[in-house]
């Protein structure tokens, strides 16, 4: 099945510099974002546009981001759910 | 053309394909020149794998100790098993500080002694007074020095008018009676096909670690610009030598530094048995990274990895405790639970042998121009440049060490460029395109987005993946690699019946994802060809039924043409052993001992 357009978008933003954020950005996109609410789909776009060594300082914990959707939705894309 | 597309020309004085390192030092340099300059990228330039090379940058500043460019070069020819050429390392190892103190003037903000200087720190392989003492060569910002590159070069590629062309995929270049007109792209948000006439393009489209179904890499490095090389009837050098990283995690591919085993982490077989002790007695896990991959790959070969097909080993860090773990290896714990589902204080981490690095690429001299051979001559190919790590200079040769490829892209990105200021007018006129020039690229394009067969995209890929990797990867013997070659040729041919789902323009992955298969299979196909062809045993290429190097008959670069049906020619060049100047001697061949 093709993706809706904006999907489409998203997936090919989810390409990364780095493999750990390939594995991770895609996986939740396939996995969460159809069934996501509007904030977390509008946090995951955010998320997108950040560079990538932010983006793993994050997602392997070692920072935490200060706004509270986000930490939420980075916690979600790590744990896999 | 092909109908149904919009087409939509451009003309430039140079095109750079790819916005990674040596793709952004290169629009830098043109742009500052005065040459009307196009970058075009299929990612975001910040997000280009680059951004993952984290370990820093070689350059013989000598502010930590003495140092010397010279001792620079004699290691990276003794890492390079004496297959890379003379002239262009020295030209490399020479130009390194001028090239990193150039990079702190555009912002690079490198990490610094007390007394203000670049802080440099010891890396495999760097000595000083040529292999007797130990050289602190390598340059970092914090943990990430490649980012900071590709941030400060693509600023100021913007400061200097460089027109970016962001999320376009190059199909394919254009070539006219061996000379190479420009390339044609596809606009990844509108679907809009782009046709750029210029005098120069120049391929800095990095690796193809995505051959091989193990592999460091991001899912971008897929080689595009080699294969396009390879379409225009040019051939790829070295394409045999192909870099292992002993540690990435099994099924993920993802990297575990080696700083892992410099605090006491260690390797384990299915008999729960410390096996590098047999192997490398007194360095341990901490051997090299071809000797580790190699005793690794015997151990699974011999029955004894672990997991329920035994086909990989465990790296255990259970003993350091979390506090050494949490403190002096930041990350490792959530990367490995992660990725692998391991608590590394209980649990040891599945890994395997990974593809790290691509040595083999398009034939360049030391001024980035492409390279053939007619009737055994080399001969530049008019128009076609290429920096990187898709670029085989070669400096690297047989075996890349750490640290040299960031210089190599900063050195030879720059090199590029200042040869086309010194070769091209800026708005010189160009012959005009024929009307059906890049017809081949889009009518391939066409065909893909419209293929209707049985077999999905990512099915071969996997399958290609997976016969190079139990075939070409770091245990290599004639009967291995010749029935990998047999797998991977009804693999190759298997491509005609593929089928894509998305028939649109828009954002269409699975169509970008489908011309990215078609660019690996090739690439594939040379190296695993290359590597049944060498039978020698240099750098990275380890042959256990040739286990010695073989200077009289293999000193020398093997070239690989392949046709559109996927067979293989081969040719050679002579390995450089002169250098460039008499500032340094030729350093001669000797066995390669540490």
């Amino acid at each position: 099945m093709a993706d809706s357009a904006e999907i489409a978008r998203l997936r090919w933003r989810c390409r990364r510099g780095m493999r750990e954020l390939d594995l991770l950005m895609d996986g939740w996109l396939t996995r969460s974002y159809g069934s996501a609410s509007a904030e977390q789909r509008q946090a995951f776009g955010e998320l997108l546009e950040c560079p990538d060594p932010q983006l793993l300082m994050w997602l392997t914990g070692r920072e935490i981001p200060a706004d509270p959707v986000t930490a939420e939705l980075i916690d979600a894309i790590r744990e896999r759910r | 053309m092909t109908a149904g597309y919009e087409i939509v020309d451009h003309t430039y004085d140079v095109v750079v394909v790819g916005a990674g390192g040596a793709g952004l030092r290169a629009t830098l340099g043109l742009a500052e020149a005065g040459l009307e300059t196009a970058c075009i990228t299929k990612v975001f330039p910040t997000r280009s794998h680059t951004v993952a090379a984290q370990g820093g940058i070689s350059a013989a500043l000598g502010n930590m100790g003495e140092d010397d460019w010279r001792w620079h070069m004699y290691d990276t020819v003794k890492g390079s098993d004496w297959l890379g050429d003379q002239d262009a390392i020295e030209y490399m190892c020479k130009e390194a500080p001028s090239a990193v103190i150039e990079l702190e003037h555009y912002g690079v903000p490198f990490s610094r002694t007390e007394e203000g200087r670049i802080y440099q720190r010891p890396f495999g392989g760097m000595s000083t007074h040529f292999g007797k003492g130990t050289a602190q060569r390598t340059c970092a910002a914090a943990d990430r020095t490649g980012h900071a590159m590709l941030h400060a070069l693509y600023q100021q590629s913007l400061r200097h008018d460089a027109t970016f062309y962001i999320e376009y995929f190059a199909i394919d270049l254009i070539m006219d009676d061996g000379v190479c007109r420009g390339v044609i792209a596809i606009d990844l948000a509108d679907g809009r096909i782009h046709r750029y006439r210029c005098q120069t393009v120049i391929l800095a489209t990095g690796g193809y670690g995505r051959a091989y179904f193990s592999c460091t890499s991001a899912h971008t490095c897929t080689g595009d610009g080699n294969a396009m090389v390879l379409r225009a009837g040019l051939p790829l050098q070295d394409m045999e030598f192909v870099q292992f990283h002993p540690t990435g995690i099994y099924g993920a591919g993802c990297l575990i530094t080696e700083g892992v085993r410099g605090e006491g982490g260690y390797l384990t077989n299915s008999d729960n048995e410390r096996f590098m002790e047999r192997y490398a007695p007194n360095a341990k896990d901490l051997a090299s990274r071809d000797v580790v991959s190699r005793s690794m790959t015997i151990e699974i070969r011999e029955g004894r990895g672990v997991g329920e097909e035994n086909d990989h080993l465990y790296l255990n860090l259970q003993h350091l405790g979390s506090e050494v773990i949490d403190e002096r290896l930041p990350g490792i714990a959530e990367t490995a639970k992660i990725f692998a589902g391991v608590d590394v204080t209980r649990e040891p981490i599945p890994v395997l042998p990974t593809v790290h690095y691509n040595m083999g690429g398009i034939p360049t001299n030391y001024h980035g121009e492409v390279l053939t051979t007619v009737d055994g001559e080399d001969r530049v190919v008019p128009g076609l440049m290429a920096a990187g790590e898709a670029a085989c200079v070669s400096v690297h040769g047989a075996n890349r060490l750490g640290s040299n490829s960031l210089l190599d892209l900063v050195v030879f990105g720059r090199a590029a460029a200042r040869r086309c200021a010194e070769t091209l007018q800026p708005g010189a006129r160009q012959p005009e395109l024929q009307e059906q020039s890049g017809d081949e690229g889009l009518d391939r394009l066409d065909t893909l987005r419209n293929a209707k067969g049985s077999t999905p995209t990512a099915d071969i890929r996997l399958r290609m993946q997976k016969c190079m990797q139990e075939h070409a990867a770091v245990f290599r013997t004639g009967d291995l690699l010749r029935a990998g070659i047999e797998q991977l040729r009804e693999i190759h041919a298997s491509f005609a019946d593929v089928s894509v789902s998305d028939r649109s323009l828009i954002w269409n992955t699975d169509l970008v994802e489908t011309l990215e298969l078609q660019n690996l299979l090739d690439q594939a196909m040379a190296t695993i060809s290359a590597a049944e062809h060498r039978t020698e045993s240099r750098g990275a290429q380890a042959r256990e039924d040739y286990p010695d190097r073989d200077d009289d008959n293999w000193m020398k670069h093997i070239l690989t043409w392949i046709d559109s049906g996927g067979s293989v020619r081969f040719g050679y060049r002579d390995v450089t052993l002169d250098t460039l100047t008499d500032d340094v001697e030729a350093i001669p061949p000797k066995a390669r001992v540490y």
